[in-house]
C-alpha cells in the first residue's frame, strides 16, 4: 500500500509550498488558505527541502512568482512516484557504465527515485537555511546528476500542463505569455508582428472539457 | 508456435510506407493483405486531447518503447558500444502510422543530382575531391524517373507550397533551385509567422532566394485523389512529437487509413512484433516464406505469405534483416557484404540562435510553416575554394516552441544557469528568441555502418542493432561554413545577440537532430554493393521488398518523407504492373 504523507501548508510553514501570495501576484481571489497535499513519494521533510531548493533555482521575487508558488515540489513528487521515477522509460539492461562520455547520455544504474533519495541526504535541513546559505549549498552540488535532474524537473514543474501538479493556475505560462493548447491561431499567426499577443491561457482539460489522464497516473 | 493460414501479402510495420503499400495493393488488386504493427491501434481522429508537452515531447508518449528495444552506438570500431538508454538524437515512432504521426511535415524534394551523387561529383571535381574513406553511391534511379511519383505524393498529402520550377520555367517566390516539377503544389503556402517573415526579408536583402517551406500541415481544407478530406491548419503549434488534433497535418492515419479501412482484403494486426522473416534456401530457393511474430498476447505465430514487405522504421529494417540472416552482413575491413553499410544521419542543428528586440509570439505556427533557402544546398554554390563538398538548407520555422523545451535559452553573456539573474534574463528572452536551422547532407563513409551488438539484448533476448557512426571533416567544415552565413542572417534580422552552433564534435546521441536516419539496406545497381535493387526488391529473395529510408545510399540534406513515399509508389507500380504477372527479379 502506498505510504501516505501529507504536505500541510499554512502561513506558518516556511511560507508554504502551495501558499500563493495571491494578493501580490493577483492570480486568484483566495488568500492564505491551508491545503493538505497527499504526497506520493517524498516524506514531508523531503518535500519541504525540494520546495526550498527548486525555489532557489527558479525564485520568486517582488515582481513575479517562482517554483514555490507554482507547486513544483508537488509536480516532482508525482513524477518520481510515477513511471518516470521508476525508470519505466529507460533501457535498463546491464552492463551499466557510470562514467560514460556525455554524448551517450546517462548510462548509470540509479533510477530517478534513487538519485533523488541520495541527493536529498546531502540537503538535510536545507529548508531551514537562509537564502544565501541555500545558494552556497546548491553551488556545491551544481555538477551532480541530482542537481541537473532537479533543475530540469523544476523547469518542467513551472511550465507543464497544470494536470501534472505544477504550473498552478497556469502561473508559469502567464509569466512568459504562453496560452497553452490554443485550438486556433488562424486569425492571429500572421498579424501582431512586433507586438506581444497574449491570449488568456487555458489548460488542456479546460480546452478539451475532458478527463485527460497524465502519464504519472496511468501506470 | 501457431501457424496461421497463408495470405498473399504480409507487410511488416504500419507507418507511411507500409500503409501506402497496403492502400495501393488493397485498392488495385484483390490480394489478401495483412499489416503487422508492433505498436498499438490508432483511429483517424485520435488526437483531440494530446496537446501536453510533458507527456508527448519530454516523455515521448508516441515513440518506440526504448525500455524494450534500443540501439547501441560507438564512434568507431575500436571502441565498445553503449546503448542509447533514452531517446535522443532521433525519434522512432510506434503504433499505427509510425513516425508519420508525430512528424513536422516538412516536405521538400531531393535535388536531382543527389540520385547520381557519385557520378556527378566525379564528373565535376574528379575522384580526388571526394573524402578518401567515402562510400557514396548512385541510387539506381533518377529524378526524372521519380518525378511523376513525387507529384503523386504532393497530391496524396495535399502539400502546401510555391513551385519554383514548373517544367523548367523558373518562378520567383518558389525554390528556383528545385528540380523541375510537373505541376504547382496542390495547396498554397501556409501562413508565415513573424520570425519566419523577418528571416525572408533578411535573406532577400542578402541576395538569397527564400521560399515557403513545403508543408504537409496543409494550408486549407483539401480533398486528395482518393477522396480523403482534411481540414486546414490552425497554427496551434503542436506538431512535432504530437498527432494533429484536427488532422490538418497529413499522417498515415488520416491520409491512408480511411482508404484502407474500406478494403475488405486488407487487415491490420496491432501488437504484432515481427521477430524473423522466414526463408528456407533449400526448399524454396530465393523466396521468403513468411514471418514469425509475437502477437499482443505473447503467443508466437508463423504467418506464411507469398509476398513480404519490410517497412518498419529505417533502422529496424536493417535489424530484422540481420536477425533473420538474410543477405551478407557488411564487413568494413574487407568491404564485403552489403547489409548494414552506408549508415547516414542528417547534418541538423540550430546554426544561429537570434536574440531579438521585439516579441515574436512564437507559440503560433506549425511544424512546417516557415521560410527556407536552398542557395547553399547541394552543388548550387561554388565549392572550388571551399574545404568541403555539398551543403544544405537554412530555414526559420516555428517548430518546437513549447515552454519546457524552450525556457532558459539566453545569450552567452548571461553566465547563470539558475537563480534570479538567470530567471530575469530567461523571462526577457523567452519570446524574443528564434532559431535559424540547418539541414545538411551527410555523406556515406566506409566505417559508418550497422551490425549486431555483441553485448546488449532486446527484451526478447535478441542482440540490439549496433551503430558505428561519427562525423567526418566534410560535415564539420560544412557546419563551420554555414554557421557564418546563419550569423549574417541573424544580424540582418536585427539580432543584437547571436549564439552560433558550437560546431560538430563527435556524434552526440543526446542532442535531437532529426529522425532522418538512412542506409543499412541500400538500393543500387549491383548486388555486391546494395541490398535491394532500384525497385526495393531484395537481390537474393525476390518476393521480399524493403521500403523506407533504409534504402537510401546516403542522406541528401532535405527531409526524406516525400522521397520515401515516391519510391514506395514506384515499387507498388512495378509490383502491380510487372511482378504479379511474372514473380521474378525486376532488375
Amino acid at each position: 500500500m502506498r505510504r501516505r504523507e501529507f504536505l500541510t501548508q499554512s502561513a506558518a510553514s516556511i511560507g508554504g509550498v502551495l501558499i500563493y501570495s495571491r494578493q501580490v501576484f493577483r492570480l486568484s481571489a483566495q488568500a492564505n488558505q491551508s491545503i493538505r497535499i497527499p504526497l506520493r513519494f517524498f516524506s514531508q521533510a523531503e518535500a519541504l527541502i525540494i520546495a526550498a531548493a527548486s525555489s532557489r533555482i527558479f525564485p520568486s521575487d517582488e515582481t513575479s512568482p517562482g517554483a514555490r508558488e507554482a507547486g513544483v515540489a508537488v509536480y516532482i513528487d508525482r513524477q518520481l512516484a510515477g513511471p518516470w521515477g521508476r525508470d519505466r522509460y529507460r533501457y535498463t539492461q546491464v552492463p551499466f557504465e557510470e562514467n560514460a562520455p556525455a554524448e551517450f547520455g546517462y548510462q548509470g544504474k540509479a533510477t530517478p527515485q534513487q538519485i533523488y533519495r541520495q541527493g536529498l541526504k546531502d540537503l538535510k535541513g536545507f529548508h531551514r537555511l537562509g537564502p544565501r546559505e541555500q545558494d552556497q549549498k546548491l553551488k556545491q552540488i551544481e555538477a551532480t546528476l541530482f542537481f541537473s535532474l532537479l533543475r530540469q524537473n523544476t523547469i518542467e514543474g513551472m511550465f507543464c500542463d497544470p494536470m501534472h501538479g505544477g504550473n498552478i493556475d497556469m502561473m508559469g505560462w502567464q509569466l512568459i505569455g504562453f496560452p497553452g493548447p490554443r485550438m486556433s491561431n488562424y486569425e492571429d499567426v500572421d498579424t501582431h508582428f512586433g507586438e506581444a499577443f497574449r491570449p488568456k491561457p487555458a489548460s488542456l482539460r479546460q480546452v478539451t472539457r475532458g478527463k485527460v489522464r497524465p502519464s504519472e497516473d496511468l501506470e | 508456435m501457431k501457424t496461421l493460414p497463408s495470405v498473399d501479402v504480409v507487410i511488416i510495420g504500419g507507418g507511411w510506407t507500409g500503409l501506402l503499400m497496403a492502400k495501393e495493393l488493397g485498392s488495385r488488386t484483390a490480394l489478401s493483405v495483412v499489416v503487422l504493427e508492433r505498436g498499438g491501434p490508432r483511429k483517424t481522429n485520435d488526437y483531440g486531447d494530446d496537446m501536453d508537452e510533458l507527456d508527448y515531447t519530454i516523455r515521448f508518449r508516441m515513440m518506440q518503447d526504448v525500455s524494450q528495444e534500443t540501439v547501441t552506438l560507438r564512434h568507431d570500431s575500436s571502441r565498445r558500444a553503449l546503448p542509447l538508454r533514452q531517446h535522443g538524437s532521433f525519434l522512432p515512432g510506434s503504433g499505427v502510422g509510425g513516425a508519420g504521426e508525430h512528424w513536422s511535415g516538412v516536405c521538400p524534394r531531393y535535388l536531382p543530382d543527389c540520385f547520381e551523387l557519385l557520378t556527378h561529383s566525379i564528373e565535376k571535381y574528379g575522384s580526388k575531391r571526394l573524402p578518401e574513406d567515402h562510400a557514396i553511391q548512385d541510387w539506381g534511379v533518377t529524378y526524372e524517373e521519380l518525378e511523376p511519383h513525387y507529384t503523386r505524393v504532393d497530391l496524396l498529402l495535399g502539400i502546401s507550397g510555391k513551385a519554383g520550377n514548373i517544367r523548367g520555367k523558373q518562378i520567383e517566390g518558389g525554390n528556383i533551385f528545385e528540380g523541375w516539377r510537373s505541376a504547382e503544389y496542390p495547396t498554397p503556402p501556409t501562413k508565415i509567422p513573424y520570425f519566419s517573415s523577418m528571416f525572408a526579408e533578411a535573406a532577400k536583402s542578402l541576395g538569397y532566394h527564400p521560399y515557403p517551406v513545403p508543408a504537409a500541415t496543409t494550408s486549407r481544407a483539401y480533398t486528395n485523389p482518393d477522396g480523403v478530406s482534411r481540414s486546414g491548419c490552425t497554427y496551434c503549434g503542436y506538431c512535432e512529437t504530437f498527432g494533429c488534433m484536427i488532422g490538418a497535418k497529413s499522417q498515415p492515419t488520416n491520409t491512408l487509413l480511411p482508404v484502407i479501412e474500406k478494403r475488405k482484403n486488407v487487415s491490420i494486426r496491432t501488437g504484432a512484433w515481427v521477430r524473423r522473416i522466414v526463408h528456407d534456401a533449400s526448399e524454396n530457393k530465393g523466396k521468403a516464406s513468411g514471418v514469425i511474430y509475437f502477437d499482443a498476447n505473447g503467443q508466437e505465430v508463423f504467418q506464411p505469405a507469398g509476398l513480404v514487405f519490410l517497412s518498419s522504421w529505417t533502422l529496424n529494417n536493417t535489424h530484422l534483416l540481420l536477425l533473420s540472416g538474410i543477405g551478407e552482413a557488411y564487413d568494413p575491413t574487407t568491404g564485403k557484404g552489403a547489409l548494414g553499410r552506408n549508415l547516414t544521419h542528417q547534418v541538423n542543428f540550430s546554426a544561429a540562435t537570434a536574440f531579438l528586440e521585439r516579441p515574436l509570439n512564437r507559440f503560433m505556427g506549425s511544424g512546417a510553416s516557415g521560410i527556407m533557402l536552398s542557395d547553399l544546398d547541394g552543388d548550387l554554390f561554388d565549392h572550388s575554394k571551399l574545404p568541403f563538398l555539398r551543403g544544405g538548407t537554412l530555414s526559420a520555422r516555428s517548430a518546437r516552441s513549447l515552454p519546457i523545451g524552450e525556457w532558459g535559452v539566453v545569450p552567452e553573456s548571461v553566465k547563470a544557469t539558475w537563480g534570479p539573474q538567470w530567471k530575469k534574463a530567461a523571462l526577457h528572452y523567452y519570446d524574443r528568441t528564434g532559431r535559424i536551422g540547418f539541414s545538411g547532407e551527410h555523406l556515406a563513409y566506409r566505417d559508418n555502418y550497422m551490425d549486431l551488438d555483441p553485448v546488449y539484448k532486446d527484451h526478447f533476448g535478441d542482440p540490439l542493432l549496433r551503430l558505428t557512426l561519427d562525423w567526418r571533416e566534410n560535415e564539420r567544415k560544412m557546419a563551420d561554413y554555414v554557421i557564418t552565413k546563419a550569423i549574417e542572417l541573424a544580424r540582418e534580422m536585427g539580432a543584437k545577440d547571436v549564439t552560433p552552433f558550437s560546431g560538430l564534435q563527435s556524434y552526440d546521441a543526446t542532442r535531437y537532430q532529426s529522425s532522418h536516419v538512412q542506409g543499412g539496406a541500400i538500393m543500387g545497381s549491383s548486388p555486391e554493393r546494395s541490398v535491394v535493387n532500384p525497385y526495393l526488391q531484395h537481390w537474393q529473395l525476390s518476393n521480399l521488398f524493403v521500403l523506407g529510408a533504409s534504402s537510401f545510399p546516403q542522406n541528401a540534406a532535405a527531409n526524406p518523407t516525400p522521397t520515401i513515399l515516391a519510391l514506395t509508389y514506384r515499387t507498388a507500380d512495378a509490383i502491380v504492373d510487372r511482378y504479379l504477372k511474372n514473380p521474378a527479379p525486376l532488375a
